[in-house]
């Protein structure tokens, strides 16, 4: 076909992928008081030895980059150098790792316990481990996992020292602090500790970035952080936080390093732990202060299936080959490199580029479960329930052969999905659900979300009870649920799904109307997904690409049209969005029609559930998803991005100035009321 | 260093090789008990047995005796293009009685400097454009007539000094369509005179350094200026280039040097009318003069300082546990601005090289003492053999002062963990030098070609620039498919307040490429880049020619280049002096 020589993509189904090996099955059939005694030795860079903590505290300490901040710092306060000195020693001693073997060897052994009691395998791809260990001996290595539960690190540290290599030291957030013991035992095992915020305070910085530094440029460990920050509680890549990234590029780009390798690791857990904690923190229920007792009630969650966990360690990539043509290094020439400058335009671009490139390298290598195609079946069909108000629920054989066209459809994208192929699909669908059995139920045949119906009231309950907003709640956090495994899956078919929103929404079939349409959804959505800037055209191409490839969208010179056979598909993908677009619109309309004057950031969240809720109740909103807190953030960061809403710096608290009259118009672009202005977006 | 001396005369091809380096008597070559021996009489290492070399050469490069590359024995005339002669120029010319030559020989030698194209090129028999005659002037005057004639006539002149250049700057632009003409200022040779009162002496520029040094030796002076290619290398091409010698240290570079330059021009005679030393008289014209390049004009004479010699002289080395540590002393030294005549510090590699080039000793004794040094140093000490590396010292002074500094710099070393480790390793480091360039002959007999490149960096990068660029050099030569690990070492040749010169040695085993010269070219580009990107400059000492050309806008900046350029056209509007450098 001739489209395919206008878009000659990679194709997704050539992407070659290791295999994986189960590591718990060794655990299961030897001892594991021996395996944490075992002799570890594991190889680092170039062949050095371990550094003692103690040893790099004082490299950090002595550092030209530190002395030169205190130096400033003492002039422009005041203080005396001996003072501020003594507070980088104390931040530096607040941060510090501690690594200590013993530790690392109590965690191997309990977290082997653990791990056989939630888990049915830990799958890594063992092929990624060797290069991982060839990366290490190469050069300073990042290890970059996505960030999806507490679990996360213990996990990525277990892994290393079952694989005999180099543990690293994890930048771990300050909240851990809290819990005292737990605190410090991840101290012990490899851990740091960083502030949320320390924006102005330079002091910090330079000890932090320091000690970030010191630790990759002489190769003493790989270091290990989360780009995306925080977990993500939606299970959709959360945009990249960019600060540890410079920091670590830095050793690069000023010549310190000849190069960094850094390893993207994409872990996927069949059932998140945290799953309906996630649901409620995003529905309000504020998120409960770690403490070691709230620990001990999380107990009972060590009798629940958690099913398999998979782990993949993606092909190492050079820094040193990222910045090629992109940074002129010649930058640093001219002013001494160990004084703190904030990084240039150029750089900023570039380590934003990669941070993009990076995560989308951890989406690709996600494992997806069967469940995944159930939850996003499964969720559509709840909707369209609502609407139509038929019998709830889709019938089991039904749900069976829809996932079947949606494997089908999802490997012909690309997805790393893990169908076994020897079991009949019924079988899998079905295994897939009882594992789920919290969120969904089979009932007389049908398989619906276990949600609670208004009138299904138990007996012996008096009504008043449970408000209809209670309610809602409770039905959202199932919802929301879902919603996040469906989210796994999301990047698959993401630039597809938009482009089947733009052939919606566009108000003919010419190529530019559609694309003007794609380019406006693409920029209104880019807080919610991973879509990396600048690359419009790019994504454009790629989704066409993706629907020539399997029949359903026909791409001649001036239009896009939409096959006999392609409408289920555009169907599924639009319908796959739609809670995002409502979404927003819902936000749109909240801020038009109810935000006051002098609406601070804080109290947008709550306010907009309210109107939200509201409208729920009243049967004028479709999506309970709509609800996610996480959603209307992102809107609200959309908006401030695009100059809708203003922040405005008041005494206390930022508050929110609309410009209602873009706001009403993005509504309406958004609902297809409008067409999309011309002015948006590259052109094709 | 050198024993023995001839002036280079007009047709010095005999003496010299017309495609290797140096002297056609003196070379390495396997004997035939494949032994590496070093031919001639010229050097200390002459007619000496060196039996660490086969085996260094076949570890590092994975080299082979059976697998040779021999060169084209001898010049066909018949390969070179038939020269392009300008009659009316020539009419006039011979009416000056000034001696030129259009023989093939006389243009192919002087059409090349060094760089490993040339050579490699010349090797193979392949010529490409080529001056089409050689003129060689006696005195300044016979210069001005020329350069007049050729402007006269548009005729190209290329000056050509000692021939050692190593950034193309002799390469005829091939797009020249004029007649080129090569001037020679090899007979512009003498010392005009010495002023003992002012510590000066007037030279013509033709001379070559170690005439230079040898006639002033003679009255009891020096001008302590010794680069590298002293042997070969003119006054006038130090002038041209901005020089370096490796007893700055004492004796300064050779933009210190210089008090009053000669240069003939098309717009006229450039020269100051005193010799002060120094002037605030705007920017100091000889700084256009220095590091031109010959796209100015010729320099015919030139005003040097000159020193009473050396009473004492002392070579010296220290050993250190690694690179890092010996760079941190070098800088020690430098801060206390204590730093001997030379001092030089090599990287693992290179010293692991130097040993493979010590002559076979002639006594069991010396045997025997090596063998307990190597003892000390290894197992005493605990260097590491793989690690340690080694700075080469030269001290010059009156004696008693020598061994006082010698005491300082020895002192500054133990901090740093050095051990000194003797006169001899010293010497023989700076005798490295001389022979190098002889070795790479050598090398390209048996499929082995590289080269050298320099840089001079701030003192907080040199680590970092000679890790990178070591590094880049072994991915770069990994990347375009080179069968064998390349030897890629560098070392620090000079130091100063600031920073440090550094040089990069780096050749490979190119059996199995299809095009060697140009996987080496595309290698030491990347090098290059590596090293502006770590903060290095364009060049110390060996200029920039046309080989490093592209760089020079983002190197001196656009309003920079502005500047060089109206100079240019100026002096030179007719581009008479075209060889087409630097700009």
């Amino acid at each position: 076909m001739a489209t395919e020589a206008i878009y000659p993509h990679r194709d997704p189904m050539l992407k070659k992928r290791d295999d994986f090996e189960d590591m718990l099955e060794e655990r299961r059939n030897s001892s594991d008081l021996r395996y944490a005694l075992r002799c570890y030795t594991p190889v680092l860079y170039k062949g050095l030895a371990p550094c003692k903590a103690s040893m790099l505290k004082s490299m950090v300490l002595q550092s030209d980059q530190l002395h030169h901040v205190i130096g400033q710092v003492s002039r422009e306060t005041g203080r005396a150098a001996d003072d501020v000195q003594e507070e980088a020693s104390a931040i530096l001693e607040e941060m510090a790792h501690c690594l200590q073997l013993s530790t690392v060897r109590f965690f191997a052994f309990t977290l082997s316990k653990v791990f056989k009691t939630l888990f049915r395998s830990i799958c890594v791809n063992e092929e990624g481990i060797q290069r991982l260990q060839q990366a290490i001996q190469e050069h300073p290595v990042v290890l970059l996992p996505s960030h999806r539960s507490y679990m996360d690190f213990l996990l990525m540290s277990y892994i290393l020292y079952t694989y005999d290599i180099a543990l690293p030291v994890i930048a771990a957030g300050m909240d851990f602090m809290g819990m005292k013991f737990v605190g410090e035992m991840l101290r012990m095992s490899g851990a740091f500790f960083i502030r949320r915020s320390f924006g102005g305070d330079k002091l910090y910085w330079s000890v932090f970035s320091e000690y970030v530094k010191t630790m990759l440029k002489n190769g003493f460990a790989p270091v290990e952080f989360f780009l995306e920050g925080t977990r993500s509680r939606t299970s959709k890549s959360l945009t990249p936080k960019l600060g540890l990234l410079n920091i670590v590029m830095d050793p690069y780009l000023k010549g310190e390093v000849y190069d960094i390798n850094v390893v993207p690791v994409s872990i996927s857990y069949e059932r998140i732990l945290e799953e309906a904690l996630y649901a409620r923190e995003m529905l309000g229920v504020p998120k409960p202060k770690e403490s070691t007792s709230g620990l001990f009630k999380a107990r009972k969650v060590l009798s629940e299936d958690y099913g398999s966990i998979h782990v993949y360690f993606g092909q190492p990539v050079s820094v040193r080959s990222l910045a090629q043509g992109r940074v002129n290094r010649c930058q640093f020439n001219l002013v001494p490199r160990h004084i703190p400058r904030r990084p240039s335009e150029e750089i900023q671009s570039f380590v934003n580029d990669s941070a993009y490139r990076l995560v989308r390298a951890q989406e690709e290598n996600m494992v997806l479960k069967p469940w995944v195609l159930l939850a996003s079946l499964l969720l559509q069909n709840h909707h369209q329930d609502q609407t139509a108000g038929q019998k709830r629920g889709m019938v089991l054989e039904e749900l069976t052969a829809q996932a079947v066209w949606l494997r089908d459809m999802f490997r012909e994208y690309g997805a790393f999905l893990h169908w076994p192929d020897h079991v009949p699909p019924s079988e899998v669908v079905s295994s897939s659900l009882s594992l789920h059995r919290g969120l969904v139920r089979v009932c007389e045949g049908r398989v619906q979300l276990a949600v609670e119906q208004g009138g299904q009231v138990k007996p012996g309950e008096p009504h008043s009870t449970v408000t209809p907003e209670e309610e809602l709640l409770s039905q959202a956090v199932i919802v929301l649920s879902c919603a996040s495994y469906r989210n796994q899956g999301l990047h698959v078919f993401l630039r597809p799904a938009l482009l089947a929103s733009a052939i919606n929404a566009a108000s003919s079939n010419l190529k530019q109307e559609v694309f003007n349409s794609f380019s406006f959804l693409r920029n209104m959505f880019s807080n919610e997904f991973i879509l990396c800037p600048g690359a419009t055209v790019q994504d454009f191409e790629e989704a066409c690409y993706l629907l020539v490839k399997t029949g359903a969208l026909q791409v001649t010179q001036q239009e896009l049209l939409v096959t006999e056979r392609g409408q289920r598909t555009v169907a599924f993908l639009t319908s796959m969005l739609d809670p995002f677009l409502q979404g927003y619109q819902v936000v749109c309309r909240f801020l038009c029609e109810e935000a006051t004057e002098n609406l601070t950031e804080k109290q947008f969240v709550p306010a907009v559930r309210k109107f939200i809720i509201k409208h729920l109740l009243a049967g004028r909103l479709r999506y309970t998803e709509v609800l996610s807190s996480d959603l209307q953030k992102n809107s609200l960061a959309a908006l401030l991005r695009l100059g809708a809403v203003q922040k405005i710096k008041a005494a206390e608290q930022g508050t929110l100035k609309v410009n209602k009259v873009m706001v009403n118009s993005l509504e309406d672009t958004l609902g297809g009321r409008l067409p999309t202005q011309k002015a948006v977006g590259a052109r094709l | 260093e050198c024993v023995e001396w001839e002036v280079t005369d007009g047709g010095g091809s005999e003496i010299m090789k017309w495609n290797g380096w140096g002297y056609s008597d003196s070379k390495f070559l396997f004997n035939k008990k494949g032994q590496a021996e070093f031919t001639g009489k010229r050097y200390r290492l002459s007619g000496m047995i060196i039996p660490g070399l086969k085996d260094w050469m076949e570890g590092t490069f994975g080299a082979n005796l059976q697998h040779k590359t021999p060169a084209t024995p001898l010049l066909t005339s018949s390969a070179v293009q038939p020269a392009t002669l300008n009659k009316a120029f020539l009419e006039e010319l011979k009416s000056t009685g000034i001696p030129f030559s259009h023989d093939a020989e006389d243009r192919v030698f002087r059409a090349h400097g060094h760089c490993l194209h040339e050579i490699f090129a010349l090797r193979e028999g392949k010529f490409g454009r080529v001056p089409d005659m050689v003129v060689w002037p006696n005195c300044h005057n016979d210069v001005v007539k020329i350069v007049e004639l050729a402007c006269k006539h548009n005729v190209c002149v290329i000056p050509y000094g000692g021939g050692t250049s190593v950034s193309s700057a002799l390469e005829c632009p091939p797009e020249e369509t004029r007649s080129i003409v090569s001037l020679d200022t090899s007979q512009m040779n003498r010392i005009l005179w010495i002023d003992e009162k002012n510590l000066t002496a007037h030279v013509e520029a033709g001379i070559v350094g170690q005439d230079l040094e040898r006639l002033l030796n003679e009255s009891g002076y020096c001008t302590g200026h010794e680069p590298d290619s002293m042997e070969f290398s003119s006054l006038g091409g130090w002038v041209a280039t901005r020089a370096s010698g490796m007893k700055k240290n004492i004796y300064g570079n050779i933009e210190d040097l210089v008090i009053h330059i000669r240069m003939v021009t098309p717009r006229g005679v450039i020269e100051k009318s005193c010799q002060g030393p120094r002037m605030s008289t705007g920017p100091d014209i000889h700084h256009f003069i220095m590091g031109s390049e010959g796209t100015l004009g010729v320099v015919t004479e030139v005003t040097m300082k000159i020193r009473p010699m050396p009473e004492y002289q002392k070579y010296g080395s220290v050993v250190f546990p690694n690179f890092e540590q010996g760079v941190a002393c070098l800088r020690e030294v430098a801060k206390q601005r204590c730093a001997p005549a030379s001092i030089r510090l090599m990287d693992n590699e290179q010293f692991k090289f130097g040993h493979a080039l010590k002559p076979q000793v002639s006594s069991i004794f010396t045997s025997f003492l090596d063998g307990l040094k190597t003892f000390y140093i290894t197992k005493f000490k605990g260097f590491d053999p793989n690690r340690l590396c080694v700075a080469t010292l030269l001290f010059e002074g009156d004696r008693e002062k020598v061994l006082q500094h010698e005491k300082q710099v020895y002192d500054i070393a133990a901090k740093f963990g050095g051990l000194a480790a003797g006169e001899d390793n010293g010497q023989r480091g700076y005798m490295l030098t001389f022979v190098i360039a002889y070795l790479r002959d050598l090398g390209m007999d048996y499929y082995v070609i590289g080269e050298s490149f320099e840089t001079s960096v701030p003192w907080d990068r040199v680590l970092d620039i000679c890790r990178n660029v070591k590094a880049r050099i072994i991915q770069e030569c990994k990347d375009k498919g080179v069968q064998f690990p390349p030897l890629s070492t560098c070392r620090v040749t000079q130091t100063y307040d600031t920073g440090a010169c550094v040089y990069f040695y780096f050749a490979f085993n190119y059996r199995g490429l299809s095009d060697p010269v140009h996987v080496y070219e595309q290698v030491e580009h990347a090098a290059r880049e590596e090293i502006l990107a770590n903060g290095g400059s364009l060049s110390h000492h060996h200029g920039v020619g046309k080989l490093r050309k592209e760089w020079m806008r983002d190197t001196v900046s656009n309003v920079g280049v502005g500047m060089l350029k109206s100079v240019k056209d100026y002096v030179d509007p007719d581009n008479i002096f075209g060889n087409r450098n630097l700009l």
